[in-house]
Protein backbone atom coordinates (compact mmCIF):
# COMPACT_ATOMS: atom_id res chain seq x y z
CA UNK A 1 0.00 0.00 0.00
CA UNK A 2 2.73 2.49 0.94
CA UNK A 3 4.53 1.38 -2.21
CA UNK A 4 1.68 2.82 -4.27
CA UNK A 5 1.63 6.09 -2.33
CA UNK A 6 5.41 6.40 -2.58
CA UNK A 7 5.40 5.74 -6.31
CA UNK A 8 2.66 8.36 -6.80
CA UNK A 9 4.64 10.99 -4.86
CA UNK A 10 7.82 10.10 -6.76
CA UNK A 11 5.92 10.44 -10.04
CA UNK A 12 4.74 13.93 -9.05
CA UNK A 13 8.32 14.81 -8.14
CA UNK A 14 9.68 13.63 -11.47
CA UNK A 15 6.94 15.64 -13.20
CA UNK A 16 8.05 18.79 -11.33
CA UNK A 17 11.65 18.07 -12.36
CA UNK A 18 10.48 17.79 -15.96
CA UNK A 19 8.76 21.19 -15.81
CA UNK A 20 11.83 22.76 -14.24
CA UNK A 21 14.15 21.39 -16.91
CA UNK A 22 11.81 22.53 -19.70
CA UNK A 23 11.92 25.99 -18.13
CA UNK A 24 15.70 25.80 -17.94
CA UNK A 25 15.94 25.09 -21.65
CA UNK A 26 13.12 27.24 -23.03
CA UNK A 27 12.95 30.49 -21.06
CA UNK A 28 14.62 33.59 -22.52
CA UNK A 29 17.11 34.98 -20.01
CA UNK A 30 19.14 33.96 -16.98
CA UNK A 31 16.80 35.21 -14.28
CA UNK A 32 13.72 33.52 -15.71
CA UNK A 33 15.64 30.29 -16.10
CA UNK A 34 16.98 30.49 -12.58
CA UNK A 35 13.54 31.05 -11.10
CA UNK A 36 11.80 28.27 -13.02
CA UNK A 37 14.53 25.70 -12.65
CA UNK A 38 15.34 26.27 -9.00
CA UNK A 39 11.80 26.30 -7.65
CA UNK A 40 10.51 23.37 -9.68
CA UNK A 41 13.57 21.18 -9.25
CA UNK A 42 13.79 21.84 -5.51
CA UNK A 43 10.18 20.83 -4.95
CA UNK A 44 10.49 17.88 -7.33
CA UNK A 45 13.56 16.48 -5.64
CA UNK A 46 11.97 16.92 -2.22
CA UNK A 47 8.95 15.02 -3.56
CA UNK A 48 11.21 12.20 -4.68
CA UNK A 49 12.83 12.10 -1.25
CA UNK A 50 9.44 12.02 0.50
CA UNK A 51 8.26 9.25 -1.80
CA UNK A 52 11.35 7.22 -0.96
CA UNK A 53 10.58 7.76 2.72
CA UNK A 54 7.00 6.55 2.19
CA UNK A 55 8.25 3.45 0.40
CA UNK A 56 11.00 2.57 2.84
CA UNK A 57 9.65 3.64 6.23
CA UNK A 58 11.95 4.22 9.18
CA UNK A 59 14.99 2.31 8.04
CA UNK A 60 18.40 3.65 7.12
CA UNK A 61 17.50 4.76 3.60
CA UNK A 62 14.14 6.30 4.52
CA UNK A 63 15.40 8.37 7.42
CA UNK A 64 18.33 9.69 5.42
CA UNK A 65 15.98 10.61 2.58
CA UNK A 66 13.80 12.46 5.09
CA UNK A 67 16.92 14.21 6.41
CA UNK A 68 17.81 15.36 2.91
CA UNK A 69 14.52 17.27 2.50
CA UNK A 70 15.28 20.26 4.80
CA UNK A 71 18.86 20.25 3.55
CA UNK A 72 17.74 20.74 -0.05
CA UNK A 73 15.03 23.22 0.96
CA UNK A 74 17.64 25.41 2.67
CA UNK A 75 20.60 25.11 0.33
CA UNK A 76 19.12 25.22 -3.19
CA UNK A 77 17.23 28.58 -2.93
CA UNK A 78 20.18 30.13 -1.09
CA UNK A 79 22.56 29.14 -3.85
CA UNK A 80 20.14 30.41 -6.50
CA UNK A 81 19.73 33.74 -4.72
CA UNK A 82 23.47 34.24 -4.42
CA UNK A 83 23.87 33.30 -8.06
CA UNK A 84 21.24 35.79 -9.22
CA UNK A 85 22.86 38.55 -7.16
CA UNK A 86 26.32 37.74 -8.49
CA UNK A 87 25.07 37.64 -12.05
CA UNK A 88 23.30 40.97 -11.66
CA UNK A 89 26.40 42.61 -10.20
CA UNK A 90 28.62 41.16 -12.91
CA UNK A 91 26.37 42.75 -15.53
CA UNK A 92 24.29 39.95 -17.06
CA UNK A 93 21.55 41.82 -18.90
CA UNK A 94 17.84 41.17 -18.57
CA UNK A 95 15.60 40.02 -21.38
CA UNK A 96 14.80 42.95 -23.67
CA UNK A 97 11.04 42.63 -23.01
CA UNK A 98 11.47 42.77 -19.22
CA UNK A 99 9.34 45.50 -17.68
CA UNK A 100 11.35 46.68 -14.68
CA UNK A 101 14.60 45.98 -12.87
CA UNK A 102 13.84 46.55 -9.20
CA UNK A 103 17.29 45.57 -7.97
CA UNK A 104 18.98 48.17 -10.22
CA UNK A 105 16.54 50.86 -9.01
CA UNK A 106 17.24 49.86 -5.43
CA UNK A 107 20.99 50.05 -5.94
CA UNK A 108 20.67 53.48 -7.56
CA UNK A 109 18.58 54.73 -4.64
CA UNK A 110 21.01 53.51 -2.01
CA UNK A 111 23.94 54.98 -3.95
CA UNK A 112 22.20 58.34 -4.04
CA UNK A 113 21.48 58.31 -0.31
CA UNK A 114 25.06 57.54 0.58
CA UNK A 115 27.45 60.45 1.24
CA UNK A 116 30.11 60.87 -1.43
CA UNK A 117 33.35 59.33 -0.27
CA UNK B 1 3.65 -5.56 -6.66
CA UNK B 2 6.89 -5.48 -8.57
CA UNK B 3 8.13 -1.90 -8.44
CA UNK B 4 11.39 -2.36 -10.33
CA UNK B 5 10.07 -1.27 -13.78
CA UNK B 6 8.71 1.95 -12.27
CA UNK B 7 12.03 2.71 -10.61
CA UNK B 8 13.93 2.06 -13.83
CA UNK B 9 11.52 4.35 -15.70
CA UNK B 10 11.98 7.13 -13.13
CA UNK B 11 15.76 6.82 -13.18
CA UNK B 12 15.77 6.83 -16.98
CA UNK B 13 13.63 9.95 -17.14
CA UNK B 14 15.87 11.73 -14.62
CA UNK B 15 18.93 10.82 -16.70
CA UNK B 16 17.11 12.26 -19.71
CA UNK B 17 16.48 15.48 -17.79
CA UNK B 18 20.20 15.65 -16.98
CA UNK B 19 20.81 15.93 -20.73
CA UNK B 20 18.52 19.00 -20.77
CA UNK B 21 20.81 20.57 -18.18
CA UNK B 22 23.90 19.56 -20.16
CA UNK B 23 22.38 21.22 -23.23
CA UNK B 24 21.99 24.46 -21.27
CA UNK B 25 25.53 24.15 -19.91
CA UNK B 26 26.78 23.70 -23.47
CA UNK B 27 24.77 26.49 -25.11
CA UNK B 28 24.46 28.96 -22.22
CA UNK B 29 25.42 32.42 -23.43
CA UNK B 30 26.88 33.59 -20.12
CA UNK B 31 28.94 31.98 -17.38
CA UNK B 32 26.05 32.26 -14.92
CA UNK B 33 23.84 30.18 -17.23
CA UNK B 34 26.34 27.35 -17.13
CA UNK B 35 26.56 27.62 -13.35
CA UNK B 36 22.77 27.40 -13.04
CA UNK B 37 22.74 24.35 -15.29
CA UNK B 38 25.40 22.55 -13.27
CA UNK B 39 23.64 23.41 -10.01
CA UNK B 40 20.35 22.00 -11.30
CA UNK B 41 22.18 18.96 -12.62
CA UNK B 42 23.50 18.32 -9.12
CA UNK B 43 20.03 18.50 -7.59
CA UNK B 44 18.69 16.10 -10.23
CA UNK B 45 21.43 13.59 -9.45
CA UNK B 46 20.59 13.94 -5.76
CA UNK B 47 17.04 12.92 -6.61
CA UNK B 48 18.30 10.04 -8.72
CA UNK B 49 20.47 8.47 -6.03
CA UNK B 50 17.79 7.14 -3.60
CA UNK B 51 15.73 5.71 -6.49
CA UNK B 52 18.74 3.76 -7.67
CA UNK B 53 19.46 2.76 -4.08
CA UNK B 54 15.98 1.21 -3.78
CA UNK B 55 16.45 -0.58 -7.09
CA UNK B 56 19.88 -1.93 -6.15
CA UNK B 57 18.86 -2.79 -2.54
CA UNK B 58 21.76 -0.85 -1.09
CA UNK B 59 21.91 2.15 1.25
CA UNK B 60 25.23 3.83 0.61
CA UNK B 61 23.99 5.80 -2.41
CA UNK B 62 21.93 8.10 -0.18
CA UNK B 63 25.16 9.11 1.57
CA UNK B 64 26.50 10.18 -1.82
CA UNK B 65 23.33 12.22 -2.31
CA UNK B 66 23.71 14.02 1.04
CA UNK B 67 27.35 14.80 0.35
CA UNK B 68 26.47 16.00 -3.16
CA UNK B 69 23.90 18.47 -1.79
CA UNK B 70 26.47 20.14 0.45
CA UNK B 71 29.26 20.14 -2.14
CA UNK B 72 26.96 21.60 -4.80
CA UNK B 73 25.83 24.30 -2.38
CA UNK B 74 29.36 25.30 -1.39
CA UNK B 75 30.62 25.23 -4.96
CA UNK B 76 27.78 27.33 -6.35
CA UNK B 77 28.03 29.82 -3.49
CA UNK B 78 31.77 30.25 -3.98
CA UNK B 79 31.42 30.72 -7.73
CA UNK B 80 28.56 33.19 -7.22
CA UNK B 81 30.66 35.23 -4.80
CA UNK B 82 33.51 35.19 -7.28
CA UNK B 83 31.18 36.29 -10.06
CA UNK B 84 29.72 39.13 -8.00
CA UNK B 85 32.99 40.33 -6.51
CA UNK B 86 34.77 41.03 -9.76
CA UNK B 87 33.71 44.66 -9.88
CA UNK B 88 34.12 45.39 -6.16
CA UNK B 89 37.88 45.47 -6.07
CA UNK B 90 38.42 47.80 -8.99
Amino acid sequence: MSDHAGLAVIFIGVLFDLFGCIGLVRLPDLYNRLQAATKCVTLGTCGIMFGVFLMQGFNELGVKALLAIPLIFVTAPTAAHALARGAHISGVSLWKKSLCDAYAQDKRRTDKGKPAS
Amino acid sequence: MNIDPFLVAFVASLVGLCFFCLYRAWRGPTVADRMVAIDILGILVVGLCPLWAIYARTTYLIDIALAWVILSFVGTLALAKYLGGQQFDE
